[in-house]
């Protein structure tokens, strides 16, 4: 039995209940098994969206058990999650996901909405969230609705925004993406306004870290950009 | 007519029983306020290792099962068969460790021999994900899984709750710090075969003197395109010294200054004779 199970033992005894509905992104990076520990991003512009996220796992908050590990799975072909939390469970959901959602595809003989990928993880995430947990973010371009953005929370809440932030890491860049978002951005912005935000979340957060994936997908197609840590831009690191 | 039971025997569920874990939780808790612990399961508590050269896979592990503070076996065998091609390195409970491979060998046999073709690495991988992060964790086995199949030489790691991880070189274990930082400095992709079970000794041997739950030999086991080579106790870095003289006495050191002798009489109370079957 993990502390986090002792510690909430302890506390139901003592009459306090969980508090996990309101929690929006999985901030605590102590959990069970391999965490991804991370800090993922999506950013919607002028014509398609990037998602981003950091390459570390890290085990019991101080072993770095991968440097390189991709957090960006690819749902579908313009369809991309990025996941955050248990890297166990949030393998497992992706993988489910990613079956659940070709098989719709080809039931209705289309390429799925966003909104329908979202779907998918948010009912694998809500019917198990006593059971799970992990955080996702889905990003990607369908027909009808253009590029999209959804968040879907550890509980199981799927929200649509132009742009959203998740993992350990997003709590030290709150302020950067409030202050530096614009909609409508060219496509050179938007990469670099993910590259800044995940430079600075790396440079804060201790389990995030490794190299900064960044995949761009518009109607024309999927592009992957890859930031090595020392070519990511610098703040003050002397 | 059969006389009825006040209490039926109902028939336990399959799986795992988790009836009696909260009333552990308390109990440990309680016992540990009296300098109490409850027993612990036997570890491995191990250094595993495995890299990709030139040619194909290596992997390597320590030989010391631990009892909490005892070393249980000095000389286990902690490299696993799963199928001529793929081998795989257990960690973490001894029991779960060699049952889990053991289950796997057996179902990728089948497996082989229902789809006609040499099995895959990704199958071993992704039978035992599956069945780790059913678990949930409580089987409590590391893995890492190494072999040459039709895709080339490949090595993966599954954790006990059940993730999963491709890489180049990796290590696991309560000695994976150790070895890790041997790899970090010396691995290169394409390595030649002896630079490559040097490196794998090396690293398995920095878990065996910088870690206490890791010890004794050196295993590894080399997998190529022609099949797989099983190096036991392919070093043993902390072996015995020889001693350099005995403590012992010579018999005469002590004089003997006087010598009396007592013959103590026993009566014969009872005499029974039970006849053992020695069939």
């Amino acid at each position: 039995m993990n502390e986090a199970t002792q510690y909430n033992l302890k506390l139901e005894r003592l009459g306090y209940h969980q508090f996990r509905t309101m929690e929006r992104h999985p901030t605590n990076y102590l959990c069970k098994g391999v965490s991804t520990g991370t800090t993922i991003l999506a950013v919607k512009f002028n014509g398609g969206v990037i998602i981003g996220s950091d390459s570390r796992a890290s085990v019991g908050g101080s072993y770095v058990s991968s440097k390189v590990i991709n957090k960006l799975i690819q749902i579908h072909d313009k369809i991309f999650c990025c996941i955050a939390g248990s890297l166990a469970d949030a393998q497992a959901v992706t993988k489910m996901a990613k079956f659940q959602l070709s098989f719709h595809s080809i039931q209705m003989d289309s390429p799925p909405l966003v909104k329908a990928a979202a779907s998918v993880l948010k009912e694998l995430c809500y019917s198990n969230r006593e059971d799970l947990e992990a955080g996702f973010i889905t990003a990607g371009w369908d027909k009808k609705r253009g590029p999209q953005v959804y968040t879907v929370s550890m509980g199981g809440m799927l929200l649509s925004q132009p742009f959203t932030i998740g993992g350990s890491g997003s709590t030290y860049i709150y302020g950067y993406v409030d202050a530096k978002y614009k909609p409508d951005m060219s496509r050179e912005e938007c990469l670099q306004f993910a590259t800044n935000a995940l430079a600075l979340a790396i440079g804060r957060d201790n389990v995030s870290g490794g190299v900064a994936h960044l995949v761009v997908i518009t109607e024309g197609g999927v592009e992957h950009v890859v930031v090595p840590g020392e070519k990511l831009p610098k703040f003050h690191d002397e | 007519k059969m006389l009825n039971c006040s209490t039926q025997y109902e028939m336990p569920n399959a799986g795992f029983s988790f009836d009696n874990s909260r009333r552990n939780a308390v109990l440990e808790e309680g016992l540990s306020e009296k300098g109490y612990s409850a027993p612990k399961a036997r570890k491995t508590g191990t250094t595993i290792a495995g890299i990709i050269f030139k040619d194909g896979v290596i992997l390597g592990a320590d030989t010391r099962a631990t009892d909490d503070m005892v070393v249980a076996d000095k000389n286990c065998m902690k490299i696993h068969y799963i199928a001529p091609n793929i081998y795989c390195c257990g960690a973490g409970v001894a029991a779960d460790a060699e049952i889990t491979t053991q289950m796997m060998s057996s179902n990728i046999e089948l497996h082989s021999l229902s789809t006609g073709r040499p099995p895959l690495v990704v199958t071993v991988t992704r039978q035992l994900k599956q069945m780790l992060f059913r678990y949930q964790g409580h089987i409590g086995c590391s893995v890492i899984v190494g072999g040459v199949d039709v895709n080339g030489p490949q090595l993966y790691s599954v954790f006990p709750h059940g993730s999963y991880d491709k890489l180049p070189f990796l290590t696991m274990g309560s000695g994976a710090a150790a070895a890790i930082s041997v790899f970090e400095d010396r691995y290169k992709a394409n390595m030649e075969l002896e630079e490559a079970k040097q490196l794998v000794r090396d690293a398995i041997a920095a878990g065996i003197f910088c870690d206490l739950g890791s010890g004794s030999n050196v295993d590894l086991c080399v997998i190529t395109e022609k099949g797989a080579e099983y190096l036991r106790a392919y070093d043993e870095p902390a072996k015995k010294g020889q001693r350099g003289g005995k403590y012992t006495y010579k018999p005469g050191t002590t004089p003997v200054l006087a010598k009396t002798v007592t013959p103590l009489t026993l009566d014969i109370v009872e005499e029974s004779v039970q006849a053992m079957d020695t069939q």
